[in-house]
């Protein structure tokens, strides 16, 4: 029984499904800046270093770009890298080799490679850490074609995902929140996966749907248990991936609430939320809408230092239920 | 051995590298390829003229010992990352030439199956990972590669192709360093033809010669006359000597000239008549080697205009065979994005 | 840019108010903080001040027509700020949508030679806009139920934000449709023959059924203001969803009118622009608002409001009057008149009732409570029964104090009586309540020193 409700952090989580990964399978190894000794900045590789050695967990010099390059070139080889960036805002760096090379590369060479490769994105703000270390950018890997994007909300899909994304052929992109790193959850034993493309339904509800991604999940849901008391029913759909998107989970949920709210922390303007509004909006879920669609996402602006500001700069459970009261109430 | 080779023989000890290192048959076929990838520009040029291929491309004639003497020494399994200027990297790792003028036709038996074109033209069979569009692109994937090889010991050596223009993009300098601390079998090889685009190498880059970056990395850089094919090929030959052997990365600067403008858009303002004349008229790569083996006695002319006939054949059928391949059909529009899973 | 100008939401529940009057016209030159135009709400008029200075330009928000909260009215100008001297297409109208809200500062600018002039055909007029047959603000779900229904979605009503038609708008169409239409036939129930529904108890007449009764000429259409029709909304609503309960008893009125008399006697005079004049006057309804006040407190348990999931039980007596204004009726309410001294009580109301005919209490003043007092005892009306006006539970109606003649111990004796009739919503109070209730309220008033204490 003990082992069925076994808890573990969502940082956990990773480093336990890459350690699984590679004792299953040589080709998986791990790069990054300080992954080694130092257990990465968020800890996440841990003390792997000690249990598979400098050969398998291999600290790059500060070179995103060059060593995006070098996992993508390991990965059409034949090898499986897990490739971490110290924070996601340096995938800036490294974007050549992501979206040019290993976006295309299958595509351009007309299906005679593959490339495995997992690329890992702490991501988010709330740490203080400022307008260079903590946006969140998955949208812009989101809109190249080649990649898949994945922002697991659990420890549990964290290790599921990872381990998905690391059998699958085509590059992974992780964005993992770094306030979710200490989020402890029901992590089963063992390998297993969580499918990449594929949107969860949290929790089910008849009066709005609203879809989360990432850190927004649990905002979703705790706004939701708060409206739960003003007989307020609330779906919320935990979307995982952002390419591929799972349409039909989303299409499904709202031909059945009539109304959707999108709640996501990066910026709110060409975000995620405007992906899902107009698939909404241009599927068969139009004639089932019964409210205006509507978006919380970031401000406009670079995240903040000053924590009252940072905490603004990003939708808070307030947001959400004031958001979802009054979509449900027909004031907006 | 026949009589004739032997006689050739008795006299090598004095002769260049290649002439000691390779036989009569090898260096015959690297006179083969040299000009099949000069007809294959040249073709790929016409075609292009007559509205035959579309985009643009660019052409490496005057660069191919430079091509050929780097490839001479790789094996099949060996791999290369190559640029767009890449034709001649393509063909000299094995290549055929119908499938590489499919792909530039844009046909279904292309390369790349038509979704490439000239500037990603590749040949994984034969170890060629691909040409790339991004200045400096392949370098870090050559570096990955080489790391590969050498997890997986398979032996592989990894020759990464770029310009001069790529010497100066942060890949280059990040991925030179990686491969030297992980002493990863891997070789640099800068082209240098002396012009990224119109800007030539003494307005873009601080050192004299590229092969001087390979002190700030701790590794070998050698300086070769990229139009002499055994100058390329004995430097190439002790490069990948030292990448089998586990002793880490060598760059390499080939210093060659393309007699075309960076493109098909190219007026060449940035240089003058009188200088791409001289090269083309003095320093042919193809005139060079192709005296050297008359003069060596490896080759006559009868043999030579063999090779001529034979090329004018092969790019006459390549020509052929990619006008008649079908192309592909717009319902495949989004094959090859992912990978098909069964 | 120009500062627009919106209608506001002033109330709850506000989804659309009219402009009863604008005290600015287009071109006027206005300050910050002027009036600019005055809002009918559901019940109450409100004074709009200018949120900046400069010039008023495109005035568009019309006096005496329903307009959807947020819309902008009109634009501020500054005095930098050049105005377009096409008037119709600087600032582009709020009908267009909300995207449109902000007007296009190409618009104001003066044109250069350089400059790109849009041609006008490109920009949505007002006109063209409202007039559209689709212009009807409706959701895609409203429009597909509409749709399936055979129904024009023109031709609901929208109970959403800025009228906007929600699924429940056409359900409710569809009901009232299916209810003096064809019933549907099914197989099971009946053959296809003309199978009249049978009619529904609670539809009102159509309008034109109504006017049908009429000879034409014979009368004149004075169009519903807002009032009017929140007070129609809200007595059906009472009057359908509250089950009434009356109990009536008479109360002597001799004491409490001689405290009053002397009460009013004993009044301090104070010092005003009109020369001395006592400090208050006391009227007999002023007393009956203490002493029902003063009845709830002694019986807690009928001073609270029904609400499906719970009583509300309040700690305190808010006492609404209903106050008879041109073209309706409004009910201010006293706070705490429980607490409140009698001349508190009596003042306040003077103050709440001279500004509840003007129009001008604060939705604050009139929202709550938690009783009513009716009085039309200035008739001459015996009793009556009121409707009660949720949330409260309980409304007393008060007849006229009249000499009667009453038997007293066997005697018979004149009295100054007055009958007061209490309403009950029964899910809130029950009989035996209320006439405790009612049965406070005549102690209270027959001992009316009580109320002094």
């Amino acid at each position: 029984m003990d082992a069925a409700v076994r808890e573990l952090s969502y940082a956990q989580a990773i480093q336990e499904a890459m350690a699984i990964a590679m004792d299953m399978d040589e080709r998986v190894f791990l790069m990054g800046e300080d992954i080694g000794v130092y257990g990465g900045a968020f800890q996440v590789t841990g003390d792997l270093v000690e249990r598979y050695g400098t050969e398998r967990v291999i600290d790059t010099p500060i070179s995103e770009l060059g060593g995006a390059g070098v996992a993508v070139g390991a990965a059409v080889t034949g090898m499986r890298p897990i490739f971490e960036f110290q924070f996601s805002d340096f995938a800036t760096l490294g974007m050549e080799q992501i979206v040019n090379q290993a976006a295309k590369m299958r595509f351009m060479l007309g299906g005679e490679v593959s490339v495995p490769v997992v690329m890992r994105f702490p991501a988010g703000s709330g740490t203080g850490a400022a307008a260079q270390h903590s946006q969140s950018l998955e949208a812009w890997l989101g809109h190249v074609p080649g990649l898949k994007v994945i922002q697991p909300a659990t420890p549990h899909d964290a290790k599921g995902m990872l381990l998905a994304a690391v059998a699958d052929l085509d590059p992974v992109m992780i964005f993992e929140h770094k306030l979710l790193y200490k989020m402890k959850g029901h992590v089963p034993e063992g390998h297993y996966t969580v499918p990449i493309g594929k949107a969860e339904i949290r929790r089910e509800g008849r009066d709005l749907t609203i879809v989360a991604t990432s850190i927004m999940v649990q905002k979703a849901l705790d706004a939701a248990a708060a409206l739960e008391g003003e007989g307020i029913d609330i779906e919320v759909v935990d979307l995982r991936t952002i390419r591929p998107l799972d349409k039909q989970t989303v299409i499904d949920s709202v031909k059945k609430t009539s109304r959707l709210l999108c709640v996501y922390e990066a910026v709110k303007t060409l975000g995620i939320g405007a992906e899902v509004s107009a698939l909404v909006a241009e599927s068969e879920a139009f004639d089932y809408l019964d409210a205006p669609i509507v978006r919380l996402g970031g401000a406009e602006t670079p995240i903040p230092y000053n924590p009252d500001l940072e905490k603004a700069t990003v939708p808070q459970v307030p947001d959400i239920i004031a958001a979802a009261r009054d979509l449900v109430k027909g004031v907006r | 051995m026949a009589g004739a080779s032997k006689a050739v023989a008795d006299t090598r000890a004095n002769l260049p590298f290649v002439y000691r290192h390779y036989s009569p048959e090898q260096l015959r076929e690297v006179l083969h390829k040299m000009y099949l990838i000069r007809r294959f520009e040249e073709g790929a040029e016409e075609c292009y003229m007559r509205g035959l291929i579309h985009g643009t491309m660019h052409l490496s004639i005057g660069q191919e010992a430079s091509a050929m003497g780097i490839c001479m020494p790789l094996t099949e399994d060996d791999q290369i990352t190559s640029t767009h200027r890449g034709h001649g990297h393509c063909i000299a790792k094995g290549a055929e030439v119908g499938r590489m003028f499919a792909e530039f036709f844009g046909k279904t038996t292309g390369y790349c199956k038509g979704r490439g074109g000239s500037m990603h033209i590749a040949d994984v069979a034969k170890g060629n990972l691909g040409a790339n569009g991004i200045v400096a692109g392949g370098i870090p994937i050559a570096v990955g590669a080489a790391l590969s090889s050498k997890m997986m010991k398979t032996g592989k050596v990894v020759v990464s192709f770029f310009g001069d223009g790529a010497n100066n993009e942060g890949a280059f300098h990040e991925a030179l360093n990686m491969a030297a601390i992980w002493k990863l079998p891997v070789i640099f090889v800068c082209e240098n033809n002396g012009y990224g685009m119109s800007t030539s190498t003494a307005r873009s880059t601080a050192v004299k010669n590229i092969a001087e970056r390979a002190a700030a990395y701790s590794m070998p850089g050698v300086i070769v006359n990229g139009n002499i094919f055994s100058e390329v090929a004995e430097a190439s030959h002790k490069a990948v000597e030292r990448a089998r052997a586990g002793e880490g990365p060598t760059l390499i600067e080939s210093k060659t000239y393309r007699h075309r403008g960076h493109s098909k858009s190219d007026r060449n303002r940035y240089r003058t008549k009188e200088e791409i004349e001289d090269w083309m008229a003095n320093r042919d790569p193809i005139t060079l080697f192709e005296t050297e083996l008359r003069d060596f006695g490896f080759i006559d002319d009868q043999g030579i205009q063999a090779i001529r006939d034979a090329v004018a054949r092969e790019i006459a059928d390549g020509i052929e065979f990619a006008k008649v391949s079908p192309s592909p059909e717009i319902a495949t529009l989004q094959n090859y994005v992912y990978t098909e899973h069964a | 840019m120009p500062t627009e100008v919106i209608l506001p939401k002033v109330d709850m529940d506000m989804a659309t108010g009219q402009i009863s009057r604008w005290f600015a016209e287009e071109g006027a030159k206005v300050k910050k903080g002027d009036v600019l135009f005055e809002i009918e709400t559901d019940k109450a008029a409100m004074e709009i001040d200018a949120p900046a200075s400069g010039t008023l330009r495109n005035v568009t928000g019309k006096e005496r027509i329903d307009i959807p909260v947020g819309e902008p009215v009109a634009w501020i100008y500054a005095d930098d700020e050049v105005y377009g001297d096409k008037q119709d297409e600087a600032p582009i109208s709020h009908q267009v949508g909300e995207m449109s809200a902000k007007p296009i500062e190409w618009g104001a600018v003066p044109p250069t030679s350089h400059s790109f002039t849009p041609p006008s055909a490109l920009l949505p007029t007002v006109g063209e806009v409202s007039q559209s047959p689709s212009a009807a603000r409706a959701t895609p779900l409203a429009r597909r139920l509409a749709r399936e229904a055979g129904l024009s979605i023109a031709g609901i009503k929208g109970s959403g934000p800025r009228g906007r038609v929600v699924r429940a708008d056409v359900e409710a169409a569809v009901a009232a449709k299916g209810s003096t239409a064809p019933v549907q036939p099914t197989a099971e129930i009946a053959p296809p023959t003309s199978v009249e529904a049978p009619a529904p108890a609670a539809k009102p007449m159509s309008d034109d059924q109504v006017l049908k009764l009429f000879a034409e000429g014979s009368y004149e259409l004075v169009p519903h203001d807002n009032m009017r029709k929140t007070i129609a909304r809200r007595l059906v609503e009472a009057k359908s969803t509250i089950p009434h309960f009356y109990l009536t008893l008479d109360c002597e009125l001799d004491a409490l009118l001689a405290l009053r008399t002397q009460l009013n006697a004993a009044a301090p005079m104070r010092k005003t622009d009109k020369g001395e004049v006592p400090a208050y006057k006391l009227s007999v309804n002023d007393m009956v608002i203490k002493a029902m006040a003063m009845a709830l407190m002694a019986v807690p348990d009928a001073n609270a409001s029904w609400t499906d999931s719970a009583m509300v039980k309040h700690k305190h007596a808010d006492v609404g009057v209903a106050v008879s204004i041109p073209g309706g009726l409004i009910t201010p309410i006293i706070r705490h008149a429980d607490e409140k001294t009698l001349s508190v009580i009596s003042n306040e109301m003077k103050d709440l009732a001279s500004r509840a005919r003007s129009r001008k209490l604060k939705p604050e003043e009139y929202q709550g409570g938690t009783t009513a007092v009716s009085n039309l005892g200035m008739f001459g009306i015996k009793d009556f029964a009121a409707v009660i006006n949720p949330p409260h539970a309980t409304i007393l109606a008060v007849g006229a104090g009249e000499e009667r003649a009453v038997v007293k111990k066997g005697e018979i004796k004149i009295a100054t009586v007055m009958s007061v009739t209490l309403s009950t919503d029964h899910r809130a109070v029950d009989g035996a309540l209320g006439a405790e209730l009612l049965g406070a309220f005549k102690r209270m008033v027959e001992n009316p020193m009580g109320m002094l204490v």
